[in-house]
C-alpha cells in the first residue's frame, strides 16, 4: 500500500469512528421514540402518515405478525414495481420510448425480486432498458423501501435481545416510517443536493447528442440521477443509474463525490453497532460488533489494495509501468478510472462489499485474482462486515449467537448473551439461516455449471448456462460462483462479464435474492420472538462477557470458520486456480 | 393477514408517492435553483454549439488533439452504453485481442495498444508507458487521462498543431489536477478541457 492510500484510508476510518456513536445514539432514540432534533418537524408528518394508513402507533408485533408484516409489505412493492417495468411504454418521463420490450416478464421478475430484497443486481444495460419513470419510481422506491425495512428487523431483533420477559418486537409500519423519516430521508436531501454540485445531473431531458471536438456524434444519457444516487448509497442499495454504476463520471464525478459515496455505504450500518450498545444499555456491546467488523474490513482492504497495485504480469510484460509514479497509478488499471487510481477502486470494492451495497467504483471482473477474491469473500461472510443497513447488524448478531454457543461448548456452560439464555431453539434457527445461505449459492452455482440447455431454447438461447461466461479457465466460474454469491448475499454488484439477462439465470438469480432475504430474515425474527420472553440472569464470575477482547476474537472465528469451511473448496476452483495461472503466465 | 393489508397497501402507496415522485422533485426544484448547470449535465459548448459534457470522456482520434483511454462503451465512448471490458487477468482476448467474426467486432488487446500507442507518439519500445494508456476504464467513460500520459502525447500534439512544445505542456499543467486536498483520488488530465484548451490556442495561431 502506498502512503496516500493508508492516509486515506486512516481517514476514512477516524471519520466513521467519531460518526458511530453520534448517529447510533440518535437512531437509538428514534426507535424508542424519544424526543430528537427533528421531532417538530417530523411528529406532525408521522402522525399524518400514521392516519392516513390506518396504523396504530402505539399497537405491538409478536414476531409473527412482524414478519407477516415485513413479507406481504415486500410482496406488494414487489407486484408494483413488476407491473410498473412492464407498462413502462405507456407510463411517463420515457423520453427514449423504452418498453416492455426491454423489460421481458424473467427479467422484470428478476429486476422486482432485485430491487425488493436490497441486492439491486441489475441483468440489463439501464440507460439502453428502464425509462426515467422506471428508474426514479419503480425502481428507487424500493432503496427506500428495503432500507427501511432492513433498519425496522434489526431494531426488531436488538428488542427481542434486549426487552425482559416481553412479548412483542414493536410495531413493523412505525419502525419503517421512522427509519424513513427521522434517518434516511434528511440525509439523502443534504446528500442530493451535494451530489448535482459535485456534477450529478438531475434532469428530465432526452439523451443529449453532441458532436464532438473531433467531429463525431456522441449521444449522451441524462436523468433524474442524483435524487436516486443518494438513496442507493446510503440505503446500501447500490443499483447504478447506469450501468458503470458508481465508475460513470455521472454518478460519482470526483474524488470528493466517491469519499462521500464511501462514507455514506458505511454511515448506517455501523451507527448501528452504536444503537444497538445503547439499547442493549451497555456501549461495549455495539463496540465489540465494531472491532470484530473493523478488523475484518482492515484485512480486505490490505489484501485488495496491494493485489491490485501488483498489477498483472502479461500487462507489465508489455513494458506498462507497475509502480505507482507522481504522474500515473501504476498497478491494474483495467476496468478502473483515473480519478479513483488503485486506492480509492480498490477500497470502494471492499466496503461495497462488505456492506450489501454493491454499488461499484471499478469493474470488480477485471480485477486481479486475489484482488477479486476480497470482495467475494467478503460477501460470502455473510456480509456482516458492518453489512446492509439493518442486514449487517442483524447477521452478524446471528453469529453472535453462534459463537457464544461455541464458547458455551468448550467451557460447558448454557451459553448467555445480554445475559439471556441462548437455548437450542436460537441456534437451530440461526444455523438455519446459515444453512440455507450456503444451499442457496453452492447449489445454484453448482446447477448452473452442469445442467445442459438447448440452444436457441426458451431457458437459454445461447444454450448451456456455462456458455454465458465472458471469460474462458477458472475466471468463468469465477463469474458464475459470483453472480449466485452476489445474489443470495442480497449484494448487488457483479463480476459483469456474465450474460445474466436470460430466462435460466433471471429466474435462479431471482429465487436466489428472495431466499437470501427471507429465508435469513423470518429465522432471525424467530430468535427475536423467542428471546423477547426471557428473563435474564444476573451475571456471575462463570458468565462469559461479550464486550471483551476474547469475545471479538471468537467472534471473528465463528464468522471465518464458518465462511471458510463452506466456501473454501469453491473458492479454490475459482480465484485461488486462477492466481495460480495467472503467475504462470497462462492465458485462456 | 387481513388485518396487515390494508395498512401494507396504504404504507406502500404512501413510500411511492413520498419517495418516487416527491423527493426527487424537491431535489430538482433544488438542483435546478442552486446548480442549474450541474442539473442539466455539466453540458460543454464550443463556439455556441454543445461538443459534449464536462465529465463524460469522448472519442479524440486526429493527431492534433490528447488521446483519451481506450473505451469499451459501446463502439468506444458511447455515452448511452457505459460499462468496461469485464476481462480478467487471464483473458488471452484482453491482452492479445481478438479479430472480428461475422457477428461482431473485433478487439484491441493490451500488447496491440501498447505498440500502436508508441508507433503513434514516436515513442521506442524501452519507454514505459502509464497504465492508463493502454487499459480500457471502468465506465468506458473516464473524462481524465494521467499527467504521465498527457506528457508522452505532448510532442505529437505540439508537431500536429504547430503549436511550441513549451505551450502544450503549459497547456497540460493548466489542466492537470491534483489530489482533492492532496489526500483522495489521484492526479488528473481531463481530456476534453486540454483539448479546448489546445483548440483555442490553434485557433488563436492562426488568427
Amino acid at each position: 500500500m502506498t502512503t496516500n492510500s493508508i492516509a486515506q484510508l486512516a481517514l476514512y476510518c477516524l471519520i466513521i469512528i467519531a460518526l458511530t456513536p453520534l448517529l447510533g445514539r440518535y437512531m437509538a432514540k428514534v426507535f424508542q421514540g424519544e424526543k430528537t432534533v427533528l421531532s417538530p418537524v417530523m411528529v406532525p408528518v408521522e402522525r399524518a402518515i400514521y392516519r392516513m394508513c390506518g396504523v396504530q402507533a402505539t399497537d405491538e408485533m409478536s414476531w409473527q405478525v412482524y414478519a407477516a408484516a415485513l413479507l406481504l409489505f415486500s410482496l406488494l412493492g414487489m407486484i408494483l414495481t413488476y407491473v410498473l417495468l412492464r407498462l413502462q411504454g405507456v407510463l411517463p418521463w420515457n423520453p427514449q420510448h423504452f418498453t416492455g420490450t426491454q423489460m421481458s416478464p424473467d427479467l422484470a421478475f428478476n429486476t422486482s425480486a432485485s430491487f425488493t430484497t436490497n441486492t439491486n443486481w441489475q441483468a440489463y444495460v439501464p440507460e439502453q432498458a428502464v425509462s426515467y419513470f422506471s428508474n426514479m419510481v419503480s425502481l428507487a422506491i424500493h432503496n427506500w423501501m428495503s432500507a427501511a425495512s432492513g433498519i425496522a428487523v434489526a431494531i426488531a431483533l436488538v428488542r427481542g435481545l434486549t426487552r425482559h420477559s416481553g412479548k412483542s418486537l414493536g410495531s413493523f409500519w412505525v419502525d419503517m416510517v421512522r427509519a424513513t423519516l427521522y434517518v434516511l430521508l434528511p440525509l439523502c436531501m443534504v446528500y442530493a443536493l451535494f451530489l448535482v454540485q459535485q456534477g450529478v445531473p438531475q434532469n428530465f431531458m432526452p439523451y443529449v447528442h453532441a458532436k464532438t471536438l473531433d467531429g463525431q456524434m456522441q449521444t449522451i444519457a441524462e436523468g433524474p440521477v442524483a435524487s436516486q444516487e443518494a438513496i442507493k448509497m446510503l440505503g446500501t442499495n447500490g443499483g447504478g443509474f447506469f450501468n458503470a454504476n458508481s465508475a460513470h463520471p455521472y454518478e460519482n464525478p470526483t474524488p470528493l463525490s466517491n469519499f462521500i459515496q464511501m462514507l455514506s455505504i458505511f454511515l448506517i450500518p455501523a451507527a448501528l453497532t452504536a444503537t444497538f450498545g445503547c439499547m442493549a444499555g451497555s456501549k461495549r456491546q455495539g463496540w465489540a460488533l465494531f472491532a470484530a467488523m473493523g478488523a475484518m474490513f482492515l484485512v480486505g482492504v490490505v489484501v485488495c489494495t496491494t493485489a491490485e497495485q501488483h498489477g498483472i504480469p502479461a500487462v507489465a510484460a508489455c513494458n506498462v509501468m507497475v509502480k505507482p509514479t507522481g504522474g500515473q497509478p501504476g498497478g491494474n488499471m483495467e476496468g478502473k478510472e483515473i480519478r479513483f487510481g488503485i486506492s480509492d477502486s480498490a477500497l470502494f470494492a471492499v466496503i461495497t462489499t462488505d456492506a450489501s451495497c454493491g454499488a461499484v467504483n471499478a469493474m470488480h471482473d477485471s480485477f486481479t485474482p486475489i484482488g477479486g477474491l476480497v470482495p467475494l469473500s467478503n460477501i460470502l461472510t455473510g456480509e456482516v462486515i458492518f453489512g446492509g443497513v439493518g442486514a449487517g447488524l442483524y447477521g452478524m448478531l446471528m453469529f453472535a449467537i453462534i459463537a457464544v454457543f461455541i464458547a458455551g461448548l468448550m467451557v460447558g456452560r448454557t451459553p448467555e448473551y445480554l445475559g439471556k439464555k441462548i437455548e437450542q431453539y436460537e441456534v437451530k434457527m440461526a444455523m438455519l439461516a446459515v444453512l440455507v445461505l450456503a444451499a442457496s449459492i453452492l447449489g445454484f452455482a453448482a446447477l448452473s455449471v452442469v445442467m445442459p440447455l438447448n440452444a436457441h431454447g426458451y431457458w437459454n438461447p445461447g444454450g448451456n448456462p456455462w456458455f454465458n461466461v465472458n471469460n474462458a479457465g477458472a475466471h468463468g466460474f469465477s463469474e458464475i460462483l459470483y453472480a449466485f454469491t452476489s445474489a443470495t448475499g442480497n449484494n448487488g454488484s457483479a463480476f459483469a462479464g456474465i450474460n445474466a439477462n436470460t430466462p435460466f439465470f433471471n429466474l435462479t438469480l431471482g429465487m436466489a435474492m428472495l431466499i437470501g432475504r427471507f429465508l435469513m430474515i423470518i429465522p432471525l425474527l424467530a430468535i427475536a420472538g423467542s428471546m423477547v420472553k426471557k428473563v435474564p440472569v444476573p451475571a456471575t464470575a462463570g458468565t462469559f462477557p461479550t464486550d471483551s477482547g476474547t469475545f471479538v476474537v471468537l467472534l471473528l472465528g465463528a464468522v471465518v470458520l464458518v465462511g471458510a469451511l463452506t466456501f473454501f473448496p469453491a473458492m479454490a476452483l475459482g480465484p485461488i486456480a486462477e492466481h495460480l495461472q495467472m503467475i504462470h503466465g497462462k492465458l485462456f | 393477514m387481513l388485518k396487515l393489508l390494508k395498512p401494507a397497501i396504504l404504507v406502500t402507496a404512501v413510500f411511492t408517492i413520498g419517495a418516487g415522485f416527491l423527493f426527487p422533485a424537491v431535489v430538482t426544484l433544488f438542483a435546478h435553483l442552486l446548480f442549474p448547470n450541474q442539473a442539466n449535465g455539466s453540458l460543454v459548448k464550443y463556439n455556441g454549439a454543445v461538443v459534449g459534457a464536462r465529465q463524460i470522456g469522448q472519442s479524440f482520434t486526429s493527431p492534433w488533439y490528447f488521446h483519451p483511454r481506450p473505451s469499451a462503451a459501446g463502439n468506444g465512448y458511447d455515452a448511452s452504453n457505459s460499462g468496461g471490458t469485464n476481462l480478467g487477468p487471464t483473458s488471452a482476448k484482453l491482452i492479445n485481442g481478438a479479430p472480428a467474426t461475422g457477428g461482431s467486432g473485433g478487439f484491441t488487446g493490451i500488447a496491440q495498444l501498447a505498440v500502436e500507442y508508441r508507433k503513434e507518439n514516436g515513442l521506442p519500445a524501452s519507454t514505459p508507458l502509464p497504465a492508463d494508456a493502454v487499459t480500457y476504464s471502468a465506465s468506458g467513460l473516464d473524462p481524465d487521462i494521467s499527467p504521465a500520459n498527457a506528457k508522452l502525447q505532448g510532442a505529437r500534439v505540439a508537431s500536429a498543431t504547430g503549436l511550441t512544445l513549451s505551450a502544450v505542456d503549459a497547456a497540460i499543467a493548466q489542466n492537470t489536477h491534483g489530489r482533492t486536498f492532496g489526500l483522495l483520488g489521484e492526479p488528473r488530465v481531463n481530456v476534453l478541457a486540454l483539448n479546448l484548451t489546445i483548440a483555442r490556442l490553434k485557433a488563436a495561431g492562426k488568427s
